[in-house]
């Protein structure tokens, strides 16, 4: 009793007096602001944006914004109400000191908080060769800033467009060019687009999809080399075929680099892969120890879940930032038995050569694939993965109203082939392996070791990596 | 009570203004058979579930309720031979049905036609305010049939191409529809209630007779109209064969508002019932169109629709539906499960956390939801703005026979006068 009443004393004096900063300007961060208060959070409240733009939407910059639809600064994100921060923008976070409870700004600012959101998400991975990477006419895509520079250099009308990556990006950049009427050549380096997330069997319809649509889709090579011209455009590229191509524009669609560079040495456990942290948004120190004061949520979020095995998992989808903010938000204003878990059922949308791809669950984690409902050829149908006799994912082509049966039977772990429908049946119904290439294999060095002797004086630490 | 004994209560005429007791009974049993050969969903969960499950059919040719009646219509309508047994989308299963929507939706909504249901909204004003000023000097209307019949007649007319003229002609037949074919109680097996079911067979056959004739007309003259489009365009799937176009303009019109005035009328209804509400949506407009779902939420103005049956055995909510049983989907019920609403009965204008069945769910979701929402809005929106001092005359009011498509016959509202 004495000890409830105490809790409550102590939720409603951070509610009232605590400071929160959220680092990161963005989906997740955003709907974090606006449930902090929602739940009545009226202490100090500070947002930190490496961009100068307020929160912004990015599906559309891909697809409409590239089409001349909606222009790039034009994706702002609706507010649910007034969120009454102060809003860094345009300065990054370059550091986090957790013994003085500061975040260190890219000015040399300080900004101390009580409770901290990382939401710093992910950043479009460069041309690997940084003189070629400097060619004009050489863009990434994953900020309005590149959306707006990619808009134009397409609105004028290049020769070629060369797209190299197929995953949902680059499919979607390259579905756009096509609705432009613009040449373009797709290059990637697996068997088929879309195999990392959606496997070779739906990457071989994709690939007809972009096919019939007239992209020169070229798989199985690498792009070596790109050549610019006298005045330092890009003209050429070298493909790992020994083919080269002359090109007026070059997209690097190479997937994204999450952006926890800034939280070196600060003590989380932070790396490439994400940074750690439970099912309630709580981030693990270096030793795996959850923290009490920091969380995380949206892109770089590698939480456990519960659907698969306890792995940890990053899902890099819109809902994941939205619910992912909201849940981390409530448990930072919440004490136990108060807190909610974040417990996402994976789900993602693509819009491509006129085609509405939409899924659930985590494909990858599947080895085989059924297809169930519709018509592989009408490119409209519904699939679902399976590992070791159980659904662990689904995909549907302009199908998507069926999803929900398919998500339900994921959330309940059904067996794996479902039963078959009883109408529009797409096939046998019979599993075939899915073809997903094999995980990646780290490389490079740990940054992390173990050191100590004595069990109670073991720890991790942190081993700075040489650049 | 049994669930038996609970679904018999609440599908009798006379539970008709509130059979929510009754289905709160059923629901102790969220899938429970009903009936012979018919199980009956009450169990929010249980429903989306089911709405979603690709084993659950809506072709009536599989169902045993529907494969009867199917038999007994195509025997009474043997001049309509040349056009075959036709189904619309709404009892047809994939690939047709996907088809069918397709081939209709191309003509009504986004991305091929994303204007005509926003160019419908200053008719639909104007003619709303047409209707208060008629009642002008009065202090008493019918809200049903002074108010909400007119509106969404008149414009499912207009988007369908179907003369308006003619609209004394085929409101006869479509009441005798409604109240022949579209009750699913007991009173339909007695003396009145075979007399009912044949005049409704009776009726159906002539309206479907005169959109036969009307679809003829179309293929032979096209115009700009739905459904003439529907018929001659060239699009993807080609243009729809013209038994189907029968079939839809069928589904289209009837469905395309009457429903629609139910609606309205329980709108109206339901805000005049709970006091402070009126003030409420009056004071804060910006809250109508929140209220009008919670009123779907409540009174659902199509409360089940038995087309569906089970082509497998499904095991759900510890019953086994078995394979070749009818499947009512209770959506006036579920959109009351106290495991998914809290408060399930109280009218809350401002509930947030609201995703009812009242447009159903699934592939067969309401196609014309997104016209009906406009004219609801600015039918109630219009009539809270202008009515003054507005109450009920009768609560409850008088119900229409079906227990399907759900809603007043009458609803007298006084009011102390109508402003400009």
């Amino acid at each position: 009793m004495k000890t409830a009443a105490l809790v409550a004393d102590l939720v409603t004096e951070f509610k009232t007096n605590g400071r929160i900063v959220i680092v990161g300007a963005s989906l997740a961060g955003l709907r974090a602001a606006e449930t902090l208060r929602d739940e009545g959070f009226n202490g100090k409240l500070t947002i930190i944006g490496d961009e100068k733009h307020e929160p912004y939407d990015r599906p559309p910059l891909s697809k409409q914004v590239l089409k001349g639809w909606v222009r790039a600064d034009h994706t702002l994100l609706p507010r649910t109400r007034n969120v009454d921060a102060e809003w860094r923008l345009g300065v990054a976070a370059t550091g986090l000191d957790r013994s003085s409870k500061q975040v260190r700004l890219a000015n040399g600012d300080q900004v101390p908080f009580d409770r901290l959101l990382i939401a710093t998400g992910t950043r479009a991975r460069p041309w690997f060769n940084p003189k070629e990477a400097t060619l004009e006419g050489v863009f990434t895509l994953r900020t309005s800033d590149e959306a707006a520079q990619l808009q134009a250099a397409l609105a004028a009308k290049p020769g070629r467009v060369l797209i190299v990556g197929a995953g949902f990006i680059g499919s979607e950049m390259a579905s756009v060019c096509r609705e432009l009427g613009l040449a373009v050549t797709v290059a990637e380096r697996a068997e088929a687009p879309l195999v990392g997330a959606l496997g070779g069997v739906i990457g071989d319809i994709a690939a007809e999809m972009q096919r019939d649509h007239g992209v020169d889709l070229r798989t199985g090579v690498s792009v070596e080399a790109l050549e610019g011209d006298a005045k330092g455009h890009v003209r050429r590229a070298r493909l790992s075929d020994g083919t080269a191509l002359d090109v007026d524009v070059v997209v690097a669609s190479l997937g994204s680099i999450r952006n926890t560079e800034w939280l070196e040495g600060a003590g989380l456990a932070t790396g490439r892969w994400g940074v750690a942290c439970d099912a309630g948004c709580r981030v693990f120190d270096i030793n795996g120890v959850v923290t009490d004061s920091i969380f995380v949520a949206g892109d770089i979020a590698r939480a456990p879940h519960v659907l698969y095995e306890y792995q940890f998992l990053v899902l890099e989808h819109w809902d994941n930032a939205v619910f992912g903010g909201r849940v981390a938000a409530h448990n930072m204003v919440s004490l136990e038995p108060d807190r909610r878990p974040h417990l996402p059922l994976p789900a993602f949308w693509s819009g491509q050569f006129g085609v509405n791809i939409k899924g659930v669950g985590v494909g990858p984690f599947g080895d085989e694939i059924v297809i169930t409902q519709g018509s592989v050829k009408e490119r409209r149908f519904a699939a679902t993965y399976g590992r070791r006799g159980r659904i662990v994912a689904a995909v549907t082509f302009n199908h998507g109203k069926w999803l929900e049966y398919y998500g339900a039977m994921i959330e309940r772990s059904a067996p794996f082939p479902p039963p078959p429908p009883g109408y529009d049946q797409a096939g046998d119904m019979k599993p075939i392996p899915a073809r997903f290439p094999p995980p990646g294999v780290p490389t490079g060095i740990p940054d992390v070791v173990l050191t100590g002797h004595d069990p109670t004086d073991r720890s991790a630490e942190y081993r700075p990596k040489r650049r | 009570m049994t669930p038996e004994t609970a679904y018999a209560e609440a599908m009798k005429f006379e539970n008709r203004a509130n059979p929510y007791p009754f289905f709160d009974e059923l629901r102790k049993t969220p899938v429970a058979r009903v009936a012979n050969g018919i199980y009956a969903v009450t169990g929010y969960r249980e429903l989306m579930t089911l709405a979603h499950d690709p084993r659950v059919s809506s072709d009536t040719s599989h169902s045993p309720l529907g494969a009867a009646s199917a038999a007994g219509a195509k025997a009474e309508a043997d001049h309509m031979k040349a056009y075959g047994r036709a189904m619309s989308m709404i009892t047809s299963d994939p690939p047709d049905h996907d088809r069918m929507r397709r081939q209709a939706m191309r003509h009504f909504g986004p991305p091929h036609t994303p204007d005509l249901i926003e160019s419908m909204g200053s008719g639909i004003q104007l003619l709303c305010n047409r209707l208060l000023d008629k009642a002008k000097g009065k202090t008493r209307i019918d809200i049903v049939d002074d108010y909400a019949y007119p509106v969404p007649v008149a414009v499912i007319c207009k988007i369908l191409g179907v003369p308006l003229k003619d609209e004394p002609t085929f409101h006869g037949w479509i009441y005798d529809f409604m109240a022949g074919l579209m009750d699913m109680g007991p009173e339909i097996t007695t003396d009145e209630g075979k007399a009912r079911a044949a005049k409704g067979k009776e009726s159906t056959a002539a309206l479907v007779q005169y959109l036969t004739e009307l679809i003829n007309r179309f293929v032979r003259e096209p115009g700009e109209s739905m459904l003439s489009k529907m018929v001659n365009d060239d699009g993807p799937d080609g243009p729809m064969a013209p038994r189907d176009a029968v079939a839809n303009a069928t589904l289209l019109l009837i469905a395309g508002h009457d429903s629609t005035v139910n609606t309205i009328a329980h709108c109206v209804l339901t805000v005049l019932r709970n006091p402070g509400s009126l003030e409420l949506l009056r004071g804060r407009p910006e809250l109508i169109p929140g209220a009008i779902e919670e009123v779907l939420r409540l009174e659902s103005a199509v409360q089940f629709f038995p087309s569906r049956s089970a082509l497998a055995d499904i095991e759900i909510a510890g019953t086994v539906i078995p394979k070749g049983s009818a499947v009512f989907l209770i959506y006036g019920a579920a959109n009351r499960d106290p495991s998914r609403f809290p408060n399930p009965n109280k009218f809350d204008p401002e509930r947030r956390d609201n995703e009812h069945f009242g447009w159903g769910s699934g592939i067969h979701t309401c196609f014309g939801g997104p016209l009906a929402r406009l004219e609801v809005n600015l039918a109630l929106e219009t009539f809270l703005r202008r009515a003054e001092n507005s109450r009920l005359v009768v609560d409850p009011p008088p119900y229409r026979q079906s227990n399907v498509f759900r809603g007043p016959r009458h609803l007298f509202i006084d009011f102390d006068r109508i402003r400009d």
